[in-house]
This record gives structure tokens, C-alpha cells and sequence, in this order.
């Protein structure tokens, strides 16, 4: 653990930080609005250490606490997740190997994998990631027990404008990969895919579709060119 | 008012199912030797997949348009990380937009 903490320099520590503490914000949202829409306290707070995901938590106790069945609350988180995998494929190496896989597995968030993408060097992803998974899971619990124990004080987030800050975080650190045409035309490709499904699609479908635009990435180019560059 | 052993059964799928999601793919990587092109592509898939999400999580609410405040928030803070600055920075001005939209009377 000591080296991930040489790994990084202080300015990606700070940005780490931040997004931590941004988590750990929504996280009292979260906690404060599944207390107030009427579900127990333990509720929230097992379902932020054992499933650890944001949005399909959100999605959970939204359908549960609207009363609708807790099966179809876990098939929508689930779809929502569905998105893991591919991450999963990516970051593999940057996880590593042996019994890192389990905890490395487990504080998978979109956060970590796109701090992750952002470095150009196996050991500065390793280091990100896994100072990113592991922040984002202490600051994300913390805030989820705080905000169910301040109940209905805080319900609505919105206010504080944080869901603009998180599309903005999560743009912020694929932007540099986006430099690449290539990528960037794929991307491009995905986004229209996947906001042309969103009106008809379950939650979650939609980013996943996005993979179609891997059908337009070109990686026949020499390699020359690459190292050129 | 709600059952509380289905509730209970409801979070242990999810958390197993999620878990597996995230597991699959550091666990079929460890068995198969994946050439560098498909490696690539892995890295690809994961910065669509990411930049979609930045789309429909900052335009989209559920299955119909954001509104105007939040999309506006996002645009202000990909200008400004476009733009070379600080993180701090891109992420309160993200936040303070969006709050400020809202606080005129911006839906």
C-alpha cells in the first residue's frame, strides 16, 4: 500500500481527494433520502458496503421506498451494473493479480476506472485506482450513515447543484483520452446511441449500447505512426 | 412496511450479482493471454462506455431531458477542464452553475 501513496503526486492526490469528498456528499443525500422515504436505517447502510454503487442504489431505494418489489429493484440495479464488466475487461491488469482481485473487484466505481484511464503508466493507474476505490468507499459509507442518521434534513442535493458536478468530474477525467480521434469518434458514436435509446430503454441499457460505437474505432494503424506521435 | 426477508433477499442478489459483474473481468483476463490489439480495445470500450455515461447522466433524468440547469452546470466544467483548469475548479464552478440556475428559477 506505502507505494501507491509515492506513486501519486500531489496534484492527483488533491483530485482524488475532491472526488472523494464529492462522493461522500451524495452519499448523505442518499442515506437522507432512503431514511425519509421511509425505509430503516440499515437499509441504506448495507446496501452501500455489500453492493457499493451508486446508481443502483439510488435505483433501489427508489423502487422499494415507492413500494414497488424488492426483486425488481435488485433486476434494476442490476441492469445498471451491467456496465461493470466491460470496465472490469479493462482495468484487469491495473487491479492486478492473486487475492488483490477480491477488494480491487469490489471498489470498482466509475470514478476509479476513469482516474485509472487518465494515467499513461501501469504503476500511476494502479496508484490511482486504488486510492480512488478505496477513498471513495470509506468517504461513501461515512456519508451514508451520517445522512440516514440526519434523516429527512437534507433530501434533495439538487440544490447544491452536485448532480452537475458528477457528469462534469467523470468528463473532466476522460477529456485527455478523448485527444485521440480515433477514441473520440467511437465515443461520439456511443453517445449518440446511447441518448437516441434513453427514452425507451430500462435504466442502464443505454450506456451499455454505447459499446456499438467500438464499431467505428479503427486500430489498423501502424504502430510507427503511434510511436511517432 | 416492507417485508423485510425479501428486502433482504433483494440486497444479497444484488450485491453477489454486482460483485460477479465487477469480478468477471479481472477473472477471464487472468486465463486467456489477450493480444495487444484487443487490450487496446478494452481501453477504448471502457472511455465509450464512460463518455456515454457523461452524456446521459448529464442531459438525461430517467427516460426524458435534464432540464436546463444541470446540463448547463456540465457544460460550464468541460469548458473549463477543456480549458486546462484546475479540477477543483471545474468541479465547483459544475455545481455552482447548476445551484445558481436553480436558485433563479431554472428548472
Amino acid at each position: 500500500m506505502r507505494s501507491i501513496w509515492r506513486t501519486l503526486d500531489r496534484g492527483l492526490a488533491r483530485d482524488i481527494a475532491l472526488v472523494c469528498l464529492a462522493d461522500g456528499v451524495v452519499g448523505l443525500s442518499y442515506g437522507a433520502i432512503s431514511v425519509g422515504g421511509g425505509l430503516p436505517l440499515w437499509v441504506p447502510i448495507l446496501l452501500s458496503i455489500v453492493v457499493f454503487a451508486g446508481a443502483s442504489q439510488f435505483l433501489f431505494v427508489g423502487i422499494v421506498a415507492a413500494g414497488g418489489s424488492p426483486i425488481a429493484a435488485m433486476v434494476a440495479g442490476l441492469l445498471v451494473n451491467t456496465r461493470h464488466i466491460p470496465f472490469g475487461l479493462a482495468v484487469s491488469d491495473v487491479i492486478g493479480r492473486g487475492w488483490k482481485r477480491w477488494p480491487g473487484s469490489h471498489v470498482m466505481t466509475d470514478e476509479n476506472v476513469a482516474f485509472a484511464m487518465g494515467q499513461d503508466e501501469l504503476e500511476r493507474q494502479r496508484a490511482a485506482y486504488w486510492a480512488g476505490g478505496i477513498g471513495i468507499f470509506v468517504c461513501w459509507n461515512i456519508g451514508v450513515v451520517i445522512g440516514g442518521l440526519a434523516g429527512s434534513v437534507i433530501t434533495d442535493t439538487d440544490v447544491f447543484g452536485l448532480d452537475a458536478a458528477f457528469p462534469a468530474v467523470l468528463m473532466a477525467l476522460v477529456l485527455p483520452s478523448l485527444r485521440d480521434r480515433r477514441t473520440r469518434t467511437a465515443a461520439l458514436v456511443g453517445v449518440v446511441i446511447a441518448l437516441v435509446a434513453t427514452p425507451f430503454l430500462p435504466a442502464g441499457l443505454p450506456v451499455l449500447l454505447a459499446l456499438l460505437g467500438l464499431l467505428c474505432y479503427r486500430s489498423d494503424k501502424p504502430a510507427v505512426e503511434e510511436a511517432t506521435r | 412496511m416492507t417485508n423485510t426477508p425479501l428486502l433482504l433477499v433483494g440486497i444479497g442478489v444484488l450485491a453477489v450479482g454486482t460483485f460477479s459483474l465487477r469480478f468477471a473481468g479481472p477473472a477471464l483476463r487472468s486465463r486467456f493471454e489477450v493480444p495487444e490489439r484487443i487490450q487496446q480495445l478494452l481501453a477504448v470500450a471502457a472511455i465509450v462506455l464512460l463518455t456515454a455515461l457523461v452524456a446521459t447522466s448529464a442531459l438525461t433524468d430517467g427516460h426524458g431531458p435534464a432540464g436546463i440547469a444541470r446540463p448547463a452546470g456540465v457544460l460550464v466544467g468541460g469548458v473549463l477542464a477543456w480549458r486546462k483548469a484546475p479540477f477543483v475548479l471545474v468541479v465547483v464552478a459544475a455545481a455552482a452553475t447548476a445551484a445558481g440556475l436553480r436558485l433563479l428559477g431554472v428548472p
